[in-house]
């Protein structure tokens, strides 16, 4: 029952923002988001949401999965909305109940802030469907890098996340495993209130912990056999490069904050 | 290639798990370690790796005796290691970038790296499954990787810690497989630690530990001629031995043999 959980959400193809470099993704992923903050108006978003739109249409995803993705933020943009709604004062009134006014300044302002939140899920998805999670890591790390001069661990915070991604299916596995044991012999994780749940959840957990340290210990055993020692004098099997395709893309992004910025100082 | 002597190792809490132990691993043999659990077996091995430094005594791996941090990285090139869980020694989310972990910590170049990997891959028969996920294959396939990735940073010496433990009967026979192929046309020297007879039976010379001490040494055939003892160790004799046993004590002049095969030779060769 633990093993359809699946982890990030890579969905794996062979398109052209798939082939971009990861660090390409995740730059433009934060030029994405900068040039949402920059929009002012509309007309800003709709071009927004045209890059985004074209970009997932290179991707080979379709819309209908993106879209899939804002539903768990959903609550959030309504509540975002709701506050704006409620609680701008400036503005012509449009609507009064008591204390609550609904002006038509606080309307636009939540249909504002609520575009800008699903546009920023929106594109962000772009970056998590299209790169592997370890591809992600690698990116990361590479980007990092500078850092390791003010003796920040790049490598040792990747290699904690591939780590954590290699054994996240292994520790699945073992507690669907130890579940399944206990529910052999009688245990009840599914009824009753929150609480006796989370009690039942107890005598799970610490054979899951035990286990986990256990494999800390072994894994790190096996690592230094395989003369493992940190990031200093290590080399990688994969290089990350840059290529044409990535300069294109960043010129495409180069192009979407232009463009937004023009429609700034115009309107 | 391993010289040890007087080769001592106590654990923190004062457990002492080999206890000057003295004996030697020669070029491109196949040894075999038995003894029972805490024989001091597993101890020996990481000994061999200097994953643990001897508190006493000394020990040479390809004439390294490592004394600090840079000596043992020095041995462990050298001397790989395969452990038992499949689970707790693979590294990496892909296949191959497991196989390449050891190279990268060598600091072998990128285009180098790639082909001893392909190489590795392909001598333990995985080229196939080069880009999956280690939790999707089986455990004979798990430990075949992991042989790979210590295949590929090219060691004179491996030491499997009881690496077919945790394995089904196919998964078991798969890596032993592997293995004898990587001894004989590899010309790797395979120190293998175990506690199936069967499988110390196909080694060409065999170390039984007790209590941390050697109690006996010799060739298969040697070492398991001596039933009583081997009994004595908490261990039992192979299944042909017990069975030439059964035979000499009804009269049958049946010579000590490992395997079936074996025995339907000499049976064969009685009968004629």
């Amino acid at each position: 029952m633990l093993k359809n959980i699946t982890l990030g959400q890579y969905f794996p193809g062979d398109s052209v923002v798939h082939r971009l470099d990861p660090r390409t993704k995740i730059w433009m992923t934060i030029g994405l988001i900068l040039a949402v903050f920059c929009v002012s108006s509309f007309t800003g978003y709709a071009i927004v949401l045209a890059y985004i739109v074209l970009a997932a249409s290179i991707t080979g995803i379709g819309m209908r999965f993106l879209v899939r993705g804002v539903k768990p933020i959903l609550a959030i943009v309504i509540i975002t909305f709701a506050l704006n709604t409620f609680f701008t004062s400036t503005g012509n009134t449009l609507w009064q109940w008591n204390f609550i006014r609904v002006t038509d300044v606080g309307l636009k302002n939540a249909a504002f802030m609520a575009i800008r939140l699903m546009l920023l899920v929106l594109g962000t998805q772009i970056l998590t469907l299209t790169t592997s999670p370890i591809a992600l890591t690698d990116g990361l790390e590479r980007m990092m890098r500078p850092l390791a001069k003010i003796h920040f661990p790049a490598h040792e915070l990747a290699m904690l996340m591939s780590i954590a991604l290699r054994f996240v299916p292994t520790l699945l596995e073992e507690a669907d495993k130890t579940m399944r044991a206990q529910m052999a012999r009688g245990a009840d994780f599914e009824s009753g209130n929150l609480m006796r749940r989370a009690r039942a959840m107890v005598p799970l957990m610490v054979p899951l912990f035990v286990s986990a340290f256990r494999r800390a210990d072994e894994l790190a055993l096996a690592m230094e056999a395989r003369c493992y020692r940190g990031g200093t004098g290590r080399t990688r099997m994969k290089v990350l490069k840059y290529a044409r395709i990535d300069l294109m893309a960043f010129l495409t992004l180069a192009a979407l904050i232009v463009c937004v910025v023009l429609v700034r100082g115009l309107i | 290639m391993i010289k040890a002597t007087g080769l001592t190792y106590a654990y923190e809490d004062g457990f002492d798990a080999v206890r000057g132990v003295d004996f030697e691993v020669y070029e491109g043999e196949f040894l075999a370690i038995l003894g029972h659990n805490g024989s001091g077996k597993s101890t020996l091995a990481k000994l061999m790796n200097a994953l643990f430094l001897p508190t006493g005594g000394e020990i040479c791996v390809g004439g390294i005796v490592a004394k600090n941090e840079d000596d043992a990285f020095r041995v462990r090139e050298k001397c790989g290691m395969v452990f038992q869980n499949p689970d707790n020694q693979i590294v990496a989310t892909i296949v191959e970038e497991d196989v390449a972990f050891g190279l990268e910590n060598l600091g072998v170049p990128s285009a180098e790296i790639r082909r001893r990997v392909d190489a590795a891959l392909k001598t333990v028969g995985m080229e196939e499954h080069a880009l999956s996920a280690p939790h999707m294959l089986s455990g004979g396939q798990k430990q075949r990787v992991a042989i790979a990735g210590v295949l590929a940073m090219r060691p004179e010496i491996i030491v499997f810690d009881e690496a077919t433990a945790m394995l089904d009967p196919s998964g078991r026979a798969e890596v032993m497989r592997v293995v004898r192929e990587l001894n004989k046309t590899g010309g790797v020297t395979v120190i293998w630690i175990t506690h199936f007879m069967e499988e110390a039976a196909q080694a060409e010379r065999i170390l039984v530990m007790d209590e941390g001490k050697i109690a006996m040494q010799g060739t298969p055939v040697e070492v398991f001629a001596r039933v009583e003892e081997i009994r004595a160790l908490g261990l039992d004799a192979p299944e042909m031995i017990l069975l030439a046993e059964e035979l000499r004590k009804r009269g049958v002049p049946a010579q000590n043999v490992m395997t079936v095969d074996e025995m339907v030779v000499e049976l064969c060769r009685l009968k004629s």
